[in-house]
């Protein structure tokens, strides 16, 4: 446990993404724990200004290594460029966001180091001086507390569930590293949006979602203006994605995403557990239902029994309303 | 398969390629089980458990027949598990392979580097084109082997992958990330990852299944380092208060939107 604190920033385009943000805060809160300092490695090209945000979550040091051929994730150039900052780091911990970069990243440092890797953390600390991680399994039906074995001690935290917070900004050092780009066989040739304007449901505050009582895709209109009136998105339950009505990265459950926005509205859902362990930690559920028996009742916070094609067209126009006012 | 990634691919001669597939398959509670924490608290019970191929794998699974299908060659499952992992192997082998190798333990950690380094060491002697993994098991939900493998053999590795296509001794895959996805080409041998719904699995025939049962399986022992993550205590999830019901219809709307703002504070 020696050693600083290295986290990961994740960007997107010239921007850090929210979970480099809360993971940082969570390496400021580890990095206190040890008194030792938070390094950041950030990796992209073109990246604005991020020495200011960085500071503002508590950073001490920056490292930044920026190339044309870094704007989307190569998994080869991210790796050396993270071993090269771990040689020069020698951290105790280190922490990436558990998002796809991250996930995909994670396991090549930790089997190239010859450490432990613990993965989609909900909760990282210390006890008895030993660092301790506590992560889902079986999708959340059960939570498994962990140590590694090894050092560095590698850990991914699950996006929305950290909380990212501004501190009193720390002076920064930022330290360019060079990219000497490797020997690769892979060649990331594009990115293709889904929706330009959606954001990933993993990263969403609003999420709307419909299941098997949405009836047919075309009736998803009314989820998309609900969840515009929220500044949400929308998601779906299994059963909409295999019926073909929805994309795969709607999903939202055991085999699709696990979510914890501040408000989930659970559209024509009947709540099965395949559904409820992917976002049973929102922090507010709404369910809208017709059948007043389904299971989604047991745990929603506040539900209404009703027809969604009635009820849901109703909150949009009363929420539009109720923001007009304010 | 999902769309075509790179139409110019598909109209030109292929010819048989006789790719050489190897797809890693493990079993895994269904996941509709309950689970229970052993009594020693650092564990799950796993004694009401029913056991299928991990989902993501079947995915891959399929993905990997679907290739043979096209290009010619040969599929073979590597199973890392205990004796009772030979339902698994049988229904891989119904599903379409050829030949599996049985890595067999009844004791193997219950830890993502050490099935990995077993996974490689056979695969160092393994000749192959295309490795293929679910991109995660949906009970450990760890998301590391595939990865790990593919890092310790150094070969490519294309994760969270939603298409697959060969040729010319190229593979272009198409990797799910946030928002949209990457379109990755990568020389072979290469390994991957599957993400749901790369490939829609078939249903194994019965007569299918009784003919997997006569394709070769070998058996090994696995080789198991020290553990790098270890388990120290099972913990249920901090249960939700009880549902409350605000009203019926659309009556109740506005009650809603009063409780959302004064007790959620969420609007």
């Amino acid at each position: 446990m020696k050693g600083p604190v290295l986290v990961f920033a994740e960007s997107s385009g010239s921007q850090l993404r929210k979970a480099a943000l809360e993971a940082v805060t969570a390496g400021r809160r580890l990095a206190d724990e040890l008194k030792v300092e938070e390094y950041v490695l950030a990796i992209g090209n073109g990246l604005k200004e991020i020495g200011t945000e960085l500071g503002k979550y508590g950073a001490d040091r920056l490292l930044v290594c920026e190339d044309p051929s870094l704007g989307l994730f190569h998994p080869e150039f991210y790796k050396q460029i993270a071993l090269d900052a771990i040689r020069r780091v020698a951290p105790g911990t280190i922490l990436l966001p558990a998002t796809s970069t991250g996930k995909d990243l994670a396991p090549r440092l930790a089997i190239h180091l010859n450490t432990g890797l613990a993965t989609e953390c909900v909760q990282i600390g210390l006890e008895n001086g030993e660092f301790v991680a506590t992560r889902p399994a079986y999708a959340g039906k059960v939570l498994l507390k962990v140590k590694i074995n090894g050092s560095p001690k590698i850990a991914t935290l699950r996006p929305n569930v950290f909380t990212a917070k501004e501190i009193v900004p720390r002076n920064l050092s930022v330290e360019r590293l060079l990219f000497s780009r490797p020997d690769t066989k892979m060649t990331v040739k594009e990115s293709v949006a889904h929706d330009a304007k959606k954001m990933d449901l993993t990263e969403a505050n609003v999420i709307v979602s419909g299941g098997r009582g949405m009836g047919g895709p075309e009736n998803y209109k009314i989820l998309e203006e609900l969840a515009e009136v929220l500044g949400g998105v929308v998601g779906a339950s299994r059963a909409s994605v295999d019926s073909g009505w929805r994309p795969h990265s709607d999903q939202v459950g055991q085999t699709g995403r696990t979510v914890s926005p501040t408000l989930y509205v659970a559209c024509g859902i009947s709540g099965a557990i395949q559904h409820k362990v992917g976002m049973v930690n929102s922090k507010v559920i709404v369910a809208i239902n017709r059948d007043p028996e389904a299971p989604i009742f047991g745990f929603a916070d506040y539900g209404i029994v009703g027809d969604v094609f009635e009820v849901v067209p109703a909150l949009t126009r009363q929420l539009r309303e109720f923001y007009g006012k304010r | 398969m999902p769309k075509r990634l790179f139409p110019s691919l598909e109209s030109a001669p292929l010819g048989r390629l006789q790719l050489k597939i190897v797809v890693c398959v493990r079993r895994v509670p269904d996941t509709a089980s309950r689970v229970k924490i052993a009594s020693n608290g650092r564990s799950v019970d796993a004694t009401d458990f029913e056991y299928v191929i991990n989902p993501y794998e079947e995915y891959a699974l399929e993905a990997g027949v679907q290739l043979k299908e096209k290009h010619g060659g040969e599929v073979t499952v590597l199973t890392l598990g205990p004796e009772k992992s030979t339902q698994t192997i049988t229904k891989a082998l119904a599903l379409g392979a050829d030949k599996a190798v049985h890595l067999r333990s009844e004791s193997f950690p219950d830890d993502p580097s050490c099935s990995a380094r077993a996974l490689a060491e056979e695969l160092k002697s393994t000749e192959f084109d295309i490795l293929l993994f679910g991109k995660k098991g949906v009970d450990d939900d760890n998301q590391q082997v595939g990865q790990m493998v593919a890092e310790l053999l150094g070969v490519p590795c294309v994760t969270q992958i939603l298409g697959l296509e060969v040729a010319d001794g190229k593979a272009i895959a198409r990797r799910e990330v946030e928002g949209g996805s990457l379109i990755v080409e990568t020389a072979l041998p290469a390994a991957f990852t599957a993400e749901k719904d790369l490939a829609a699995p078939r249903y194994a025939s019965l007569r299918e299944l009784v003919a997997a049962r006569k394709k070769p399986v070998t058996v090994k022992e696995p080789r198991s380092q020290p553990s790098t993550l270890e388990t120290i205590a099972v913990q249920y999830p901090p249960p939700r208060p009880p549902g409350k019901v605000v009203g019926k219809g659309v009556e109740a709307v506005p009650k809603l939107i009063q409780l959302l703002h004064e007790e959620a504070k969420v609007i």
